[in-house]
């Protein structure tokens, strides 16, 4: 099984990172894993785009013009990305700040109000764990509990009392597919 | 994690370069930042290695001084290297020329990025022929592993400072900002232990380490006055240069065996040509690939005996046609032998590629 995944939105809202945590989530399953970032202008303050792929298998292209899945958090992502998703694949989009929602019918889209639901957290930057969680439930790429394990992995251990806040926003995330 | 007991992590390719450096026994680095390689210092300046190995960590003022430093270390019988990216590297040429001429063993890692001049700092492989045809002034080659994956960025710091002493020349590591900035499992090298002065003066007869008695000076210098010992020196390394031709080209084929088509590709455009083969053999279409893992000494023999039973061949670079020229050079007329790249930081496609190798067969490679 191979999973081609894009995440993509402004520079901040924590696009590589949620990449990253995805990406260390599926090593902890002893998957073949690529990351691939935007480095340039776009990552200094524009959008921002991430390529994860996960396989079962070794993975040739790390650069990919076809997904899977398509994560979605700003409307100009959301014009570029939209169109590369592969036919039966699935787009999940956060609706804040889109005034153009996507339109394609031969693709399933999730909309998750992820914005609104942050600012129930006690912490906004664990935004992108909301989306991940999200992502998680509507495409089990990884379990949640190999998440959490690749956060004590990767995180310092004086950020290690956030793991909680990250499992509580998560699991909002979840939620958010059936809202 | 352990993958059957060894240790898998999850690097950038150039933080993979940064920690082979210091498990390989390297005594030091001496950079100067420039995207899409800053990791490579950054993860150095973060790892101390000063503290564990004693390794030389240094940002130098430019990369002219980056360069002249490894000379000065590599002179010295040390095993030292720089980083930069394309622009940067060209500053460099003039040191590596010197390096070859005084027969100086180091290490250059080229985290490649569009040109010409500053250019862009999306990817690109348009220093090929900077890096295989010398770059510098005079009749010299620089060793040129090119690694397409995050496994051999770690892979191949430790594979060029053995070519490098082994022959006493810079040894040139040619990646590009996909490779350098992506994220793949890893498993580091082993770590092995910096050279003692007493292993240096055993093995580097040659290298300035200091007057030892019973023996005359050493010198490192690429200048010679007279032209009959000038044509000499000359002489002898182009027998080295040989000697590399014949004992170090390395490459990969994939699905060659049953190949009707030929893909030539190295570093990231192979990953990428790699997908466009899986696409087009969906199709029925049997394509293959074979992959310079040594840009110099160039697979010319692999590639002239594939020549002989393909129909075609697509060399795919991400420039405007660089080693296509020495795949012509290896063919020698046998199969046509066309290009596809993008330029100025423009990445070509899986399905870019494979279009490209359909309208051929229809088109060119009608046999």
């Amino acid at each position: 099984m191979k999973q081609e995944i894009i995440i993509a939105g402004f520079g901040g809202q924590g696009v590589l990172s949620m990449g990253k945590i995805l990406a260390y989530s599926a090593l902890m399953e002893e998957k073949e894993v690529t990351w691939m970032p935007s480095y340039g202008p776009e990552q200094r303050g524009g959008t921002a785009n991430v390529t994860v792929i996960i396989s079962d298998q070794e993975i040739s292209s790390p650069v990919l013009s076809q997904f899977d899945v398509a994560v979605i958090l700003n409307q100009p992502s959301l014009d570029r990305f939209e169109k590369a998703v592969k036919p039966g694949g699935t787009l999940i989009y956060d609706p804040y700040g889109i005034a153009t929602p996507p339109t394609r019918t031969d693709i399933a889209v999730v909309c998750i109000q992820a914005m609104d639901a942050v600012v129930e957290l006690a912490d906004v930057k664990a935004y992108n764990m909301i989306v991940l969680g999200a992502l998680l439930e509507v495409a089990p790429l990884v379990t949640r509990e190999n998440v959490l394990a690749a956060l004590r992995k990767t995180l310092p251990e004086r950020h290690h009392h956030l793991i909680p806040l990250n499992a509580d926003a998560l699991d909002r995330g979840a939620s958010l597919v059936h809202a | 994690m352990k993958h059957s007991d060894r240790e898998v992590t999850l690097l950038k390719g150039n933080e993979a370069i940064a920690h082979a450096a210091i498990r390989c026994g390297c005594d030091g680095y001496f950079g100067y930042p420039i995207t899409p390689q800053s990791e490579i210092l950054e993860t150095l300046a973060a790892e101390k290695p000063w503290e564990t190995t004693g390794m030389v960590v240094l940002q130098a003022e430019s990369e002219l001084a980056s360069i002249n430093m490894v000379y000065g270390g590599g002179g010295t019988g040390k095993r030292v290297m720089t980083s930069s990216s394309s622009p940067g590297v060209a500053l460099m040429q003039e040191g590596i020329s010197f390096m070859a001429g005084a027969e100086v063993p180091g290490v250059i890692v080229n985290v490649q990025r569009g040109g010409p001049g500053l250019g862009t700092i999306q990817t690109s492989q348009s220093d090929y022929f900077q890096s295989t045809r010398g770059g510098g002034n005079g009749d010299y080659n620089v060793i040129v592993l090119a690694p397409s994956s995050v496994q051999e960025m770690a892979d191949f710091v430790d594979d060029a400072f053995t070519l490098a002493f082994r022959y006493r020349n810079p040894v040139m590591i040619l990646s590009d900002g996909i490779i350098g900035q992506m994220m793949e499992k890893v498993v580091l090298p082993p770590f092995k232990p910096r050279r003692t002065d007493e292993e240096i003066y055993r093995d580097c007869p040659w290298a300035t380490h200091g007057k030892r008695p019973n023996r005359p000076h050493n010198f490192c210098t690429s200048l010679e006055l007279d032209p009959q010992v000038m044509e000499r020196h000359n002489q002898h390394l182009q027998e080295k240069y040989a000697t590399v031709k014949a004992k170090e080209v390395r490459c990969e084929h994939f699905m060659n065996d049953d190949a009707d088509y030929l893909i030539v590709a190295f570093g990231s455009a192979a990953r990428i040509s790699k997908k466009a083969i899986e696409l087009l053999r969906a199709e029925g279409l049997r394509v293959g690939m074979l992959r310079p893992i040594t840009l110099w000494p160039f697979p010319t023999d692999e590639i002239a005996t594939l020549a002989l039973r393909v129909k075609g061949i697509l060399s795919v670079e991400i420039n405007a046609g660089q080693m296509i020229e020495d795949i012509r050079l290896s063919v020698e007329g046998r199969c046509p032998v066309s290009h596809y790249g993008r330029m100025g930081g423009m990445i070509p496609t899986p399905e870019e590629i494979a279009k490209t190798i359909t309208s051929h067969i229809k088109e060119i490679w009608t046999t």
